[in-house]
């Protein structure tokens, strides 16, 4: 898939990785990955553990590099901006692409702190615009109901989904245009589960989603397009049906299977 | 598991089982021995420290009244009382406090949150925790150098003060740093993960999630300045204050000064020694309400992840 070669179809798309290699020390973990992330679409990246997915969506917010031993090579492309760029300030590029945790990470303030807490940062102080923002990103994260009468409550005190539910608000109140989730459900049961998957199916109506998860199943119920990884390398990227029904690598074909991972 | 196939046999342990419990009869004795030998060292050091506390009580008694709190200090035991000396070490208090807590919790801000993992600053972590364990005559000599004769400030409160701040900073930042070190980082990497700079992570997530520990600490620090003689000794603080100070560049008189003193002055006034002891329990007051404060702040405002 060249990007480049086609205009028109470059104004879809939202990332553009190129040759992308990644060293945690001596170990690499990512091994000229190229691939990219068209706009409007879940994109699901599976494959067993420390195969480097997770990683690999850490890059794309450059949150990678909170490590200090991470070094990288090759470029990622964020709207034909180069982000290892010098003039790429991460502070706009993280506000821009939004990330949320495989543990809900809510702060120990309450349930409306929380949601501000990006919008304050960026410097709106009106009480009226903040609460209005605050409405409309839980509404959103389908958790408006729920806490409308608890805004003022520790965000603690609610329960693990809601909690992540709520992390999802947080970041969808700095009207991110990617939003990045890194096994958003692997703590979570399975009501919960459930109730994420129907607001990433909602949200993608509006945003980028790329999702790294240890479900299949999931990948499968959620994804338009599915990149399998293996010790830090693109294996298969394709139609989410295309790589479940008929995989083209024989690995992704023993993975899906269950035959490792 | 899957690839032992051969050597997975069950085998009989070399021991029967009766002799075990042959040896639980003697690891239970042993570990009631071990309890009464850990509970007599704990007696003796309550021994020596209810003893002390009875004779300076009992010295102190008849001694440790209004007037002993309110009135000036004197030649004469029984019109002394120690009204500029509190205020000498609350005054003290004035300049070590927000000297240590500024520099004090600005390094461990820096040393945790911005400098990198380099050689440089793990020698300046050893450091300061070496700091932490030098006498604190040295800082007293370090004091009377720098404060007293290059800065000119003689035996002043504010000599005295940043002498104080100097000895006890080591113990604020690494208290600091321990309690910043203590915030998870998922809520650090939320703040990022949004937008937000080092400085606003710093200010919106990690100081109010470490403040507890920061000023429980702080306050610690606090409680060793207030009861320290040895470096004002060393600066120079005159034997007897008659005038009460009123500014930070005033000579002064600080409680455990002043009990050093009139220690040694027993020999010549017996009644000396019943004012020396009436001045610890002040002293000593003093140090329980702080370590007080310390443990209700921790209580208060403990934050549970």
């Amino acid at each position: 898939m060249t990007s480049k070669a086609n205009d028109e179809r470059k104004s879809d798309i939202v990332y553009d990785v190129d040759n992308l290699n990644l060293w945690y020390g001596n170990d690499q973990a990512l091994r000229d990955v190229t691939l990219d992330i068209k706009r409007n679409e879940v994109t699901a990246i599976i494959g067993p553990s420390g195969c480097g997915k997770s990683t690999f969506i850490k890059t794309l917010n450059r949150m990678v590099e909170l490590i200090p031993i991470v070094r990288t090579s090759g470029e990622i492309y964020y709207h034909g901006n180069n982000i290892f760029e010098k003039t790429t300030r991460v502070e706009d590029l993280r506000t821009k692409v939004g990330m949320v945790f495989q543990k809900p990470n809510p702060f120990p303030k309450s349930v409306f702190e929380n949601v501000v807490y990006g919008p304050r940062i960026h410097g709106i102080k009106s009480r009226k615009v903040l609460e209005e923002i605050a409405e409309i990103s839980l509404k959103r994260a389908a958790l408006w109901d729920e806490v409308k009468d608890r805004l003022h409550d520790n965000a603690y005190g609610l329960s693990g989904g809601q909690q992540q539910r709520l992390c999802i608000a947080r970041v969808l109140a700095v009207e991110p245009e990617v939003v990045l989730m890194d096994e958003p459900t692997s703590a979570l049961d399975p009501i919960s589960t459930l109730k994420i998957e129907d607001l990433i199916h909602e949200l993608k109506q509006t945003y980028t989603i790329i999702i790294v998860t240890h479900n299949m199943q999931q990948a499968g119920r959620i994804s338009e397009k599915t990149a399998f990884f293996l010790n830090g390398e693109v294996i298969e990227y394709d139609r989410t049906e295309m790589i479940f029904s008929t995989p083209k690598d024989k690995r992704t074909e023993d993975y899906i299977t269950g035959r490792f991972g | 598991m899957a690839n032992g196939s051969g050597s997975g046999k069950y085998e009989k342990l070399a021991i029967e089982a009766p002799s075990f419990q042959k040896r639980t009869k003697r690891r239970i004795l042993l570990d009631k021995v071990a309890g009464k030998l850990f509970s007599l060292s704990i007696f003796f050091a309550l021994a020596v420290l209810c003893i002390l506390l009875y004779q300076i009580v009992s010295k102190s008694i008849g001694w440790l009244d209004f007037k002993f709190l309110t009135g000036n200090l004197s030649m004469d035991p029984y019109k002394a009382g120690i009204r500029g000396v509190i205020i000498g070490s609350v005054l003290l208090m004035v300049v070590v406090i927000p000297v240590t807590l500024l520099l004090g919790v600005s390094t461990a801000i820096y040393l945790e949150e911005y400098a990198g993992k380099s050689r440089l600053r793990s020698i300046i972590n050893t450091n300061i925790s070496n700091l932490a364990s030098v006498p604190s005559v040295i800082f007293g000599l370090l004091g009377l150098t720098v404060f007293g004769r290059l800065f000119n400030l003689g035996s002043s409160i504010l000599a005295g003060g940043l002498t104080l701040s100097l000895l006890v900073l080591p113990i604020v930042v690494v208290a600091s740093q321990e309690a910043i070190r203590a915030v998870p980082g998922f809520l650090r990497d939320a703040s990022y993960a949004i937008g937000a700079t080092k400085w606003t992570t710093v200010k919106k997530v990690v100081l109010p999630a470490s403040l507890p520990g920061i000023l429980t600490g702080s306050i610690l620090a606090m409680s060793r300045a207030i009861g320290e003689t040895a470096p004002l000794v060393v600066l120079g603080i005159p034997t007897l204050i008659l005038r009460i100070p009123n500014g930070l560049l005033d000579d002064f008189t600080a409680l455990p000064i002043q009990i050093y003193y009139w220690t040694l002055d027993t020999v010549l006034t017996a009644e000396y020694a019943n004012l020396a002891a009436a001045t610890i329990v002040v002293l000593l007051v003093l140090l329980f309400l702080m370590n007080s404060a310390a443990i209700i702040i921790r209580n208060k405002f403990q934050k549970r992840y």
